[in-house]
This record gives structure tokens, C-alpha cells and sequence, in this order.
């Protein structure tokens, strides 16, 4: 009975030159795998409806189109390379600051660092911050795009465990990554992507 | 009321400031003085011309003359807004955007002056609806182009965290707040200074003319009062209207930063990776 676990399903997925069909069973992480330039964030950011896109995109059964982006975008929630602040302090950039401070501490950083300026934090900081901010939503399916980029092999563990935690609990996770080996090691199934087309990997 | 007329030919004299101005330019090599001979001559062009269209359209006094000058002022200033932009949308929009803007502001603040302080007869009358139109029109403009230059940059600048916000489930409303918000300060900073320096560092134009014309300061004062309190009001619900029109048109129902919209100086669109 698979179909009845399917969380999310993307079906003729079109932006630009990417285009994608796969279904997403719900706890299960599939990597995507290729160079820069071959159309994993666009993917990721046209399954979140960031960007103008054609195809059909549905979340337990129900249509992308059928609930409000913002509704839609808190269920299903791209985490991008480099996050964007709006505001100086780092809490200040937190909907609930209680409700992330778990996670931040979790992902290596002092309970303290809310208060910190934003203008000070390394590119890893702001990166492991970024993801501590998506998670506190509590989202049914992560788009994770290249989420330790920049990162050491020490925090990128702490990472891929924190992100595994959330798949015990049902959350659904879509991984790009151009690391092949992170992609063997986090995902359940494998994608490679090239030229915009989205294959099945079995090596 | 008595002042003193001015010929044509008495202006002779003071013409040659602006050639004096010109010597400079030539002697400093600041490569100005095509530009200065070009804009004065186009002055001197458009200010006589409009001395005979105002002529003109005072004795006929006609409600479809005065409205067809309005019309032409409004398309003249949504042309300098589009032109005034770095970055900015489609012509099309924008101009549609300044413009609307515009004549929303303007028009109401002109109306509401004529219809209740002024009161000429009859209420449109050109002597009084146009020189209004065009003060506050021009000082609309000013704040409109400022506030939509702002936003456009900000929203280009911006991109991380507008689309950090957008992609956290926030709406585009709240997720452009920071930027429209700095939008409409700028929108409204040049009234806001102008006021406070109004009769301390510069006496305004509109005054000096009605001073110079044989007004009595304190009736040429209460004028210039009515005028800025127009202005401001102009300046900010005009403003206002194309600052929130433009962060609508950045974005659309679904909430998405549409930056491919943005044409930058030079023809270039702002391309989304």
C-alpha cells in the first residue's frame, strides 16, 4: 500500500529548463545530486511556488493551488543556501525565538547567540541558524538546498542528525546536495540531476 | 496692487548670469555649458509658451481646455517619473503606476482646496485650479519618484531576506514591510524638510512672486500655508498610493518576489537565478 503514504507528490514540474515527477513518501529523504548549474535549487524553489511554474504539486492529497502560498510555504518550506536577515539581532530574525532555541543549541551554538548582531555570524552561523529558523516551523516536507554548503565535517553531522530526528517524526525531506557521498549517506534514494532532468540513481 | 512690469528686453541683463555660468564651465573644463545653454533655452521655450497657454485659458475659462491642461501636466510628470528611475518597472506600469498615483493625489487635494477654501466661480476656474495643480503635481511627483526609486533598489538589495521571509510562510506584505517602510520615509523626506526650512532658510518661490506682484507678506504668507499644507497632503497620500502599487506589482497572488519584473538603466532585466 505505498501509494498511501505518498506525502508529496510532484507531478510535471516545469521552470524554466528544469522539469521533475517524483512522489515523496512521508519520513523519507531523497538527495538530489548534480553540478551547479543544473537546476536543483530551481526545482527546489519551484516546489515551494517561489517561482512562476507549471505542473500539478500536491501535499496528502491536496493542490498546491488550492490553499494559500503562505499556508502552502509553511507546510512545505525551502531552506535556501544563504539565508536572508531583516533585522539586526539574530533573534529579532525568529518568529518564536523560544520555540528555535532547541534546535539553535542543538546545531552547536550558545544559547546567547540571540542577541548577537547579525553583521557578525560566519557564513556556517548563518547557515546552521537559517536551518534552526525553518525547522522551528515544524514543516511536513524540508527543501534543503545545499544546507552545509558551509559548514565543517563536525557541524555537517550535527546537520544530517538533526535533519534525520525530523524524519522519525514524518517530516518528508528533498536534499540537494553536490556531494555524492552526503547524498548516499542521508538519503534513501538518490537523484541526479543534468541539463534540468531529474534521473534515478542506482549506483 | 501696484509692481513693477517687466519687458522681454529687460531680461537681457539678468540672461547673462547664465552665460557668465557658462564661461565657467568652458574655462574649468566642467563640459556643462551644452547641457546649461540647452536647459536655459528650453526654460525660457516652455515659460513663454505657458504664458500664453495660461493666457489663453483664462479668458476662455472652459472646463474642457482646463481639464485637457491638467491632462497634459499629468502626462508630462508620469514621463519624468519613469524617466527618474535606476531601476523600474515596465514603462507601461510605471508610468501607469506615476501617473495614477499622481492624479489620485493631486487631484483630490486640488479639489478639496478649491471646493472649500478657494471657492472661485466657477470652481474650476484656471486662475486658480492650474497654478494649484501644478505646485502640488510637481512636489507629488518628487515624492513619488524618490519613493519608487527606493523601493525598487530595496526590493533588488533586499532579495536574501525578502525571500527568506516569503519562503517562511509570511505574506508579501509583510515580507517587503522593511523596504516599503523605507520607501515612504524617503517618499515623504523632502516635503518634511522643506517645511521645517520653509521662511527661516529660503523663502518660497510661489511667495517672493506674490510678494514681488504687490501682495501685501501677511495675505502672501496664508497663501503659502495653504499650499504647503496641500503639498504635504499630496505629497503623502500620492506617495502612499504608488509605493503600495509598486510593491504589488513586485509580487503577485501567490505571493512571489517577481524581480524579473525590474528593468535596470540600460535595458537590463534583473535576472533570478
Amino acid at each position: 500500500m505505498r501509494t498511501q503514504l505518498v506525502m508529496l507528490s510532484v507531478l510535471s514540474l516545469t521552470r524554466l529548463h528544469v522539469a521533475a515527477s517524483f512522489e515523496l513518501l512521508a519520513g523519507e529523504c531523497i538527495a538530489i545530486q548534480g553540478p551547479s548549474g543544473a537546476g536543483k535549487s530551481l526545482l527546489l524553489r519551484a516546489i515551494a511556488d517561489l517561482d512562476p511554474n507549471e505542473g500539478t504539486v500536491t501535499l496528502d492529497g491536496i493542490v498546491r493551488e488550492t490553499m494559500p502560498a503562505p499556508i502552502w510555504r509553511r507546510q512545505v518550506t525551502y531552506v535556501a543556501p544563504e539565508p536572508g536577515w531583516w533585522a539586526d539581532t539574530v533573534q529579532e530574525n525568529f518568529a518564536k525565538w523560544e520555540d528555535a532555541l532547541p534546535l539553535v543549541e542543538q546545531l552547536g551554538l550558545p544559547a546567547g547567540c540571540g542577541a548577537w548582531n547579525v553583521q557578525r555570524l560566519s557564513s556556517g552561523e548563518k547557515q546552521r541558524l537559517g536551518l534552526a529558523r525553518a525547522l522551528a516551523l515544524r514543516s511536513r516536507v524540508l527543501l534543503l538546498d545545499e544546507p552545509t554548503s558551509a559548514l565543517d565535517e563536525k557541524t555537517t553531522c550535527l546537520v544530517e542528525a538533526i535533519v534525520a530526528e525530523c524524519r522519525s517524526t514524518g517530516t518528508g525531506v528533498i536534499w540537494c546536495t553536490h556531494d555524492g557521498l552526503q547524498a548516499r549517506r542521508v538519503a534513501s534514494r538518490v537523484f541526479v540531476m543534468s541539463g534540468g532532468r531529474m534521473e534515478e540513481s542506482f549506483a | 496692487m501696484s509692481y513693477i512690469r517687466l519687458e522681454y528686453s529687460e531680461l537681457a541683463l539678468p540672461a547673462l548670469l547664465v552665460v557668465m555660468s557658462g564661461v565657467c564651465s568652458i574655462a574649468l573644463q566642467l563640459g556643462l555649458e551644452r547641457q546649461l545653454a540647452v536647459a536655459a533655452v528650453r526654460m525660457s521655450v516652455q515659460l513663454i509658451l505657458v504664458g500664453y497657454v495660461l493666457t489663453f485659458l483664462f479668458a476662455v475659462a472652459s472646463p474642457f481646455w482646463t481639464a485637457a491642461a491638467a491632462v497634459v501636466m499629468v502626462a508630462f510628470a508620469g514621463h519624468e517619473i519613469v524617466a527618474r528611475q535606476k531601476r523600474r518597472l515596465e514603462a507601461i506600469w510605471m508610468y501607469g503606476l506615476g501617473a495614477g498615483s499622481m492624479v489620485l493625489a493631486a487631484g483630490t487635494v486640488t479639489s478639496l482646496a478649491l471646493l472649500t477654501q478657494l471657492r472661485p466661480d466657477p470652481w474650476y476656474h484656471p486662475r486658480y485650479s492650474l497654478p494649484l495643480f501644478g505646485m502640488i503635481l510637481g512636489n507629488t511627483m518628487t515624492g513619488i519618484s524618490l519613493g519608487l526609486d527606493v523601493l525598487m533598489t530595496g526590493a533588488v538589495r533586499d532579495r536574501l531576506a525578502v525571500e527568506a521571509r516569503l519562503a517562511l510562510g509570511q505574506t508579501r506584505r509583510q515580507a517587503l514591510l522593511p523596504v516599503t517602510r523605507d520607501a515612504l520615509r524617503n517618499g515623504f523626506m523632502p516635503i518634511i524638510n522643506s517645511m521645517a526650512a520653509t521662511g527661516v532658510v529660503s523663502l518660497p518661490g510661489m511667495m517672493t512672486g506674490q510678494i514681488l506682484a504687490g501682495v501685501e507678506p501677511g495675505d502672501a504668507v496664508k497663501y503659502q500655508l495653504l499650499i504647503m499644507f496641500l503639498i504635504a497632503g499630496g505629497t503623502g497620500l500620492g506617495t502612499l498610493a504608488a509605493v503600495i502599487g509598486g510593491a504589488h506589482l513586485l509580487t503577485d497572488a501567490r505571493h512571489r518576489l517577481r524581480l524579473e519584473r525590474i528593468i535596470s538603466e540600460g535595458g537590463v532585466k534583473e535576472t533570478q537565478s
